[in-house]
């Protein structure tokens, strides 16, 4: 074992901490990774997002986070510590110890996240029986509360229901409550919103901030929401093609963004009560993996592209105040971007 | 939120299994399938209390007679009595399908499951072997293994389990493929739960279907791979009776008894086409009720 278990982490160490995560398809020789060279860490009780386009890859960083990756991509390089335990390196155990117990996870899709053939108090059981070892009518009957305290009225009479009986809301209630079952200190959630109509978003939202508050419980949020990421994150990754653009604190997103792909995100923001104007929208698309550029990835759709400095490729660069960019124009000063919100 | 509640009884009308079998007994042709296969277990246990002569007892002076009251279906070439032999073959037809079935899951069933989740060595060495059995004729084949092990009606079925094994492995493998790309998988996976639990309590339920439906048409299957395994004298041995058995003496002995055919073969004919009917059913009565 690389990382004994005895080896405890004090209260400044932080909770999760992901470094140089590279992951890439194995095979695919000279081929740039899918992810590469994410650094970023999760303190106890904070919350973080990664934020970014479909296909940048903040998916497949939570996924590597539990060792959930598909069969056909690997981790190539770096390393990801959870209290203390490398999470890359050890035992299939020790893994399996921690997912479900310290860290949970929720899946963007509820309905197809949950086992059909199983009642969703037997799921939720599971993981308490898994864990604790509680023998199945303990742990339905905490799997009643659970779900009484993740809001779904006349808890103990849908123990017996089966997922297909409940609506897409109910059903991401079902994956929250599984995934707090144990008390865990992490909580991966995977765009938990983005299946659900808006007012249902809200609710799970406003139930994962209660979370949060009730049980000190650090998240890490996937999702492509920036107002999601405004009102329940302290601190935000946005990634671009398989890279971290830019680290920072969340309220410095918003006022001075350090990466000119985090500004032309903010500008795509439908903004309230400016009626009848067309929606800013970032020209081109993300590239897919194979087909990334040489030099800085967002260099084709920037708008703030200098032919020399941007073909060449960008360091990941510290820039003060905990913030992290990769934008070589950003970092030397010669580029200042304006945020959405004045400061 | 919605602040109405559902109904009580609901949930209890939801449960996957119930639904299916009532769907099943609500066909008239299938519960007929149902209620022939249950008399058949029936016979197979309480056979030697129902039957109306001793099967194995010879009456020389008395060979081929006709239809009769003491002798429903008539005697064989020894005298012995057709019905009560008939009684006696369908503990065979029982045990038979349900060794080499059995042995088939045992072998098909776990291979299956992990080549279609976790891929990988035992996909690519389990694939390319499943290949090579299906390349067989799948009668010569079990030839060849009952010449290695002996005839007799155990490893006879034992030859037609390693024969059906590589099907099953494909059809569990495929089913197991589907489900496998479900995200309720990985949500397993996420709770900690081991690749063995994940596969028993996560993905077997859900490949239950399919599986049901390939199983009981296996049933019929190895009814007459046994039939034909007995036919050639590699079964059951004598003075056992089986179902392929009478057929043979009935074939050797069609001039002096043209009827004797006939019981064997109904009764061949009528459990084949119970176990398809029902495995039919299931087929169908699952493909209605896909998840909305």
């Amino acid at each position: 074992m690389t990382a004994g278990p005895g080896q405890r982490s004090d209260a400044a160490e932080p909770l999760l901490s992901v470094e140089g995560l590279t992951i890439d398809l194995p095979g695919g020789v000279g081929q740039p990774g899918l992810v590469e060279d994410v650094t970023f860490e999760v303190r106890r009780g904070q919350a973080v997002a990664l934020i970014g386009e479909s296909g940048c890859g903040k998916s497949l960083t939570s996924m590597a986070i539990l060792g959930l990756l598909p069969a056909a991509v690997r981790v190539a390089a770096g390393s990801i510590r959870f209290d203390g335990v490398d999470l890359l390196t050890c035992r299939r155990r020790e893994l399996r110890r921690i997912r479900g117990g310290p860290v949970g996870m929720v899946f963007q899709e509820p309905m197809s996240s949950l086992n059909p053939t199983m009642t969703v108090g037997d799921q939720i059981a599971e993981v308490r029986r898994l864990h604790l070892g509680e023998r199945r009518s303990v742990a339905l009957k905490q799997a009643g509360q659970l779900l009484s305290r993740v809001g779904i009225p006349n808890a103990e009479r849908r123990l017996g229901s089966y997922p297909h009986e409940m609506s897409g809301g109910m059903q991401q209630r079902v994956m929250i409550a599984a995934a707090i079952a144990c008390d865990p200190k992490l909580l991966i959630a995977d765009e938990p919103t983005t299946a659900l109509d808006v007012t249902i978003q809200a609710e799970i939202l406003e139930l994962l901030r209660d979370l949060r508050r009730d049980l000190d419980l650090a998240v890490l949020l996937v999702t492509h929401d920036l107002g999601v990421v405004a009102d329940f994150c302290d601190d935000v990754v946005v990634m671009y093609a398989g890279h971290m653009a830019e680290r920072t604190p969340v309220d410095r997103l918003f006022y001075e963004p350090r990466h000119p792909y985090s500004s032309a995100l903010l500008a795509a923001v439908p903004q309230a009560g400016r009626a009848r104007t067309s929606l800013t929208v970032i020209p081109g698309r993300v590239p897919s993996a194979g087909q990334f550029p040489g030099g800085c990835r967002f260099e084709p759709r920037c708008e703030h592209s200098v032919d020399d400095v941007c073909r060449r490729p960008q360091a990941d660069t510290t820039i003060g105040d905990g913030r992290r960019t990769r934008c070589g124009r950003v970092a030397s000063g010669d580029l200042t971007l304006k945020g959405t919100v004045r400061g | 939120m919605t602040t109405t509640t559902p109904t009580a009884a609901a949930p209890k009308s939801s449960r996957p299994a119930r639904h299916v079998v009532l769907t099943i007994l609500r066909r008239p042709a299938s519960a007929i399938a149902v209620a022939f296969i249950v008399l058949l277990v029936f016979l197979a246990i309480a056979g030697p209390f129902v039957s109306p002569h001793d099967p194995e007892a010879q009456n020389l002076g008395n060979r081929f007679a006709e239809l009769s009251w003491t002798h429903l279906l008539g005697t064989d070439e020894f005298g012995r009595d057709v019905a009560s032999r008939i009684i006696q073959a369908s503990r065979i037809a029982v045990i038979a399908p349900l060794i080499s079935v059995g042995v088939a899951l045992l072998i098909g069933l776990p291979l299956g499951l992990w080549a279609g989740l976790r891929r990988g060595v035992v996909d690519a060495v389990a694939g390319r072997l499943a290949d090579t059995i299906l390349s067989l004729p799948a009668l010569v084949g079990a030839l060849a293994i009952v010449a290695v092990l002996g005839p007799g009606l155990v490893n006879a079925m034992l030859a037609v389990g390693i024969i059906f094994a590589p099907g099953l492995f494909r059809v569990v493998r495929g089913a197991t493929l589907a489900v496998a790309e479900e995200t309720f998988v990985d949500s397993a996976v996420a709770i900690g739960s081991s690749t063995r639990r994940t596969l028993w309590v996560h993905i077997l339920p859900n490949i239950a279907a399919p599986l049901l439906v390939q199983v009981t048409i296996l049933m019929g299957v190895a009814l007459l791979a046994e039939a034909s395994l007995s036919f050639i004298g590699l079964g059951v041995q004598p003075p056992d009776a089986s179902w392929g058995s009478m057929l043979k003496s009935a074939y050797t002995n069609q001039f002096h008894s043209p009827f004797s055919v006939v019981p064997p073969g109904i009764a061949m004919v009528l459990t084949v086409l119970a176990f398809n009917t029902i495995g039919d059913s299931i087929r169908d009565a699952v493909g209605v009720r896909r998840r909305t």
